[in-house]
């Protein structure tokens, strides 16, 4: 699986996340968290080589963030809520996306988190070992950011691009099939 | 050897009770002030005899007292009472508070266990426990990381613990115990990580292991014996488990046992049902793959099978079996019977035979339902008692990397584990229900012991053409399955229903609204707004001689998951966006005992 790293990336992240005080808030187009610099084999990246979605202007959605939508509602949502939305007790991720820098949202999902004690009982448990999710998290994370910026609606994607040979030639080999 | 020494005294000092535990704790069942076993009685009932509180007065009722359970996530299960004590049970981490009702509810003890917070991780759909049972002056705890522990009664120390299951493998547990003889009968969760599914027997006084009886796998190991064990009236035949999966598919075959337990003492039979198979994706386990998805009756004594039923062969839905089996005794055709009544997932309710397991009837209890046509009644038919899926709402005709739509009920099911109430006075069941539909897209996962093992990707909305919302509260006659009248709800009804001689009906709304209605009519009578939403079950008692209804709110649960957020539609296209209710409009987390009485 590839990750990517570029120095440049942790001083676009810290100023995004300065700016994300409210979760709410959408990502500004040309937001260089979000907008596509390059793309290889289906797979789009910021200019920092952080994966990004791409939505063309009729709605269809690359490979990606299809996959991430169906991998979230098999493995996040049974806690996190539909569409990234958040639940009664679990937060919602498509805001976590956004505002949370790739390498640490890479580290929560693998290496899980507690909040535990004083009223408060959140546990995220650790992934690392869950093919199910370790292949495709790169999926999941553009999916999740699509949906807090705003840029995709709730629901399925209309349409999506296919999926390329490479992206498929990386899963088999991830899951080792 | 210090404990045993200090046990064999206890039982001494206690010798006025009466020879088994088992008669003490159905004495104190058949005493309506009390409220003993979850499930109000053995039979599941959840009717009270009480008639203080009645269709005329109710509307009267007032807040008595309430209590704050000091934890947030979602409450399901509810209150004992037991003489003159309460007994209450949190969500993780599994305090267990005992309430002096003598004493305006000061804490008498509490219990929290230590538990590894991982624990919660590995638990599905929030990290809910269903409450404690009584019998023999104990207080039976089965704790989320299924630690089974004996409490003393009067002070909560410790009598012994025992482990039931391995939560590194995803073996949790949220369900209640159910003590039977001198046994308690335990069972585990973790259905969505490819666990296999048992039901213990561990010895009341000493917490030593009796029996296990797995839902899949070897006949011995499923204790079901292949010429006197039935289905459907037949023999069960030799290794019908494992032919009915591919390979050794049925080691995580799932059929979870998380829902409640009833128990005939005349019939001598225990009853309780099964889960979905493992991984959501049928493609990828061919057969029917039982024992999942099956009504399961045995002998408490040893475990031996009486009979099964597999109410949703080869699921694909995720209709998980486990919802309560009521047992009643009603006329039908003329003639008295004992009967089994399950509202299923699937949504399917069945009136069964529950000496026999014979099939008297299978009606869908929401007319949305549409995944199946009907369940087959003939017993000519080599269909006999199986559900006749559709084409077009079969997610293994559809195929993997198929999004199916438009699914009747969605995998919540028709109704979920809320139980329902059932009253002897007007013959009727009172079922809490969802109204929800899905979109369901199975793929190919790979199994990793204790991690999550799903398979499916799944949207939610309301039931489309009907009145918008995502619940209906309903009347049942089971004897010909049908419903006397139904009321709209704008969310899923996840609370227990109570029942009582005074033609009162209760139930919990995920609002947060506790509401009364007439058990005739179906008329509302009282509302009153309770702190958070409901997803515990209405319970009621009698202390110094006035009339109690207690219940817990504390949203959460799979209805905190999937509806905080509120539905969408995706066939209405994207205006739909918004166009449901948020239940996160309406209430926020907090676990809270609120008890309504009559003004003085």
């Amino acid at each position: 699986m590839r990750i990517p790293f570029r120095p440049g990336a942790v001083l676009a992240l810290l100023v995004l996340t300065a700016s994300a005080g409210s979760a709410q808030e959408a990502a500004p187009s040309g937001d260089p968290n979000i907008a596509v610099a390059s793309e290889e084999n289906g797979r789009y990246f910021t200019a920092d080589g952080i994966p990004t979605y791409n939505i063309a202007e009729d709605g269809t959605v690359d490979w990606l963030t299809y996959s991430g939508f169906r991998r979230y509602h098999a493995e996040c949502h049974v806690c996190h809520g539909p569409d990234g939305e958040g639940s009664s007790y679990a937060p919602a991720l498509k805001n976590s996306a956004v505002r949370m820098d790739y390498y640490d949202f890479y580290g929560v999902v693998a290496g899980g988190r507690q909040n535990v004690g004083a009223g408060h009982n959140s546990v995220m448990p650790a992934f690392g070992d869950n093919f199910n999710v370790m292949c495709y998290l790169d999926d999941i994370y553009v999916y999740l950011k699509a949906r807090g910026t705003g840029d995709l609606p709730r629901g399925r994607p209309a349409d999506r691009e296919d999926k390329s040979d490479a992206i498929r030639e990386a899963e088999n080999a991830c899951l080792g099939t | 050897m210090r404990r045993s020494l200090l046990l064999s005294a206890a039982v001494l000092a206690v010798g006025a009770i009466p020879v088994s535990a088992n008669e003490a704790l159905m004495e104190m069942m058949n005493d309506p002030g009390q409220w003993v076993i979850q499930t109000g009685d053995y039979a599941n009932t959840r009717f009270s005899e009480l008639d203080q509180i009645t269709r005329e007065n109710v509307g009267d009722l007032e807040v008595a007292w309430m209590f704050s359970t000091g934890v947030l996530r979602g409450h399901e299960g509810g209150p004992l009472v037991v003489g003159d004590m309460m007994y209450l049970t949190t969500p993780f981490p599994n305090t267990v508070y005992a309430l002096d009702l003598a004493n305006e509810g000061r804490i008498a003890w509490r219990y929290e266990p230590q538990q590894d917070p991982n624990v919660i991780a590995v638990m599905c759909c929030d990290t809910i426990n269903r409450g404690v049972a009584y019998a023999n002056d104990t207080i039976f705890l089965h704790q989320a990381d299924t630690t089974l522990v004996a409490l003393d009664a009067m002070t909560g120390e410790v009598k012994w613990s025992v482990k039931n299951g391995d939560a590194a493998n995803g073996e949790t547990n949220t369900a209640t115990v159910m003590p039977v003889k001198d046994m308690v009968i335990v069972g585990i969760s973790g259905g969505e990580y490819g666990v296999r599914g048992h039901v213990t027997a561990y010895d009341m006084a000493t917490g030593e292991q009796r029996w296990r009886a797995y839902s899949t796998g070897p006949d011995e190991e499923m204790l079901v014996d292949p010429q006197a064990t039935t289905v459907l009236g037949e023999p069960i035949g030799e290794n019908s488990s494992i032919e009915s999966w591919e390979g050794d598919q049925w080691q995580i075959g799932g059929g979870t046992t998380w829902g409640w337990y009833s128990y005939d003492p005349e019939l001598d039979l225990i009853y309780y049902g099964t889960g979905n198979p493992g991984t959501w994706n049928p493609s990828q386990r061919p057969g029917d793959n039982k024992w999942s998805m099956t009504i399961m009756a045995r002998d408490p004594d040893d475990g031996m099978a009486k009979w099964f039923y597999q109410k949703t062969p080869h699921d694909e839905w995720d209709y998980d079996g486990v919802n309560e089996n009521i047992l009643v005794d009603q006329e039908i055709d003329g003639q008295m019977r004992k009967l089994l009544v399950n509202f299923d997932r699937n949504g399917f309710a069945y009136t069964m035979d529950r000496e026999t397991g014979e099939l008297l009837v299978a009606e869908k209890y929401d007319p949305a339902v549409n995944w199946a046509t009907e369940v087959v009644m003939d017993p000519e038919s080599d269909q006999f008692g199986r559900p006749q899926v559709v084409a077009d709402f079969s997610t293994r005709q559809q195929g993997e990397d198929t999004n199916t739509e438009g699914i009747c009920p969605a995998a919540l099911g028709t109704k979920d584990q809320q139980p329902a109430a059932f009253s002897p006075q007007t013959g009727l069941f009172y079922v809490p229900t969802n109204h929800v539909c899905m979109d369901y897209e199975p793929f190919r996962v790979s199994y990793t012991a204790g991690q999550p093992f799903v398979g499916a990707t799944l949207s939610m909305y309301p039931a489309p053409d009907s009145h918008g919302g995502m619940g209906n509260f309903i009347a049942w006659d089971a004897r010909t399955g049908e419903i006397k009248w139904s009321l709209p709800e704008q969310f899923s009804v996840w609370s227990g229903a109570l029942a009582t001689a005074g033609n009162v009906v209760f139930y919990g709304t995920l609002e947060g609204h506790l509401k009364a209605v007439d058990a005739e009519t179906g008329e509302e009578l009282y509302r009153f707004k309770t702190p958070s939403g409901i997803i515990g079950n209405v319970t009621t008692y009698e202390h110094d001689g006035k009339q109690y209804v207690a219940v817990l709110s504390g949203v959460g649960g799979w209805a905190g998951i999937g509806l905080a957020a509120g539905l969408t539609n995706p066939n209405e296209g994207l205006g739909a966006v918004g166009g449901y209710a948020a239940l996160s409009d309406y209430t926020a987390l907090g676990g809270q005992l609120t008890v309504f009485a009559l003004p003085d």
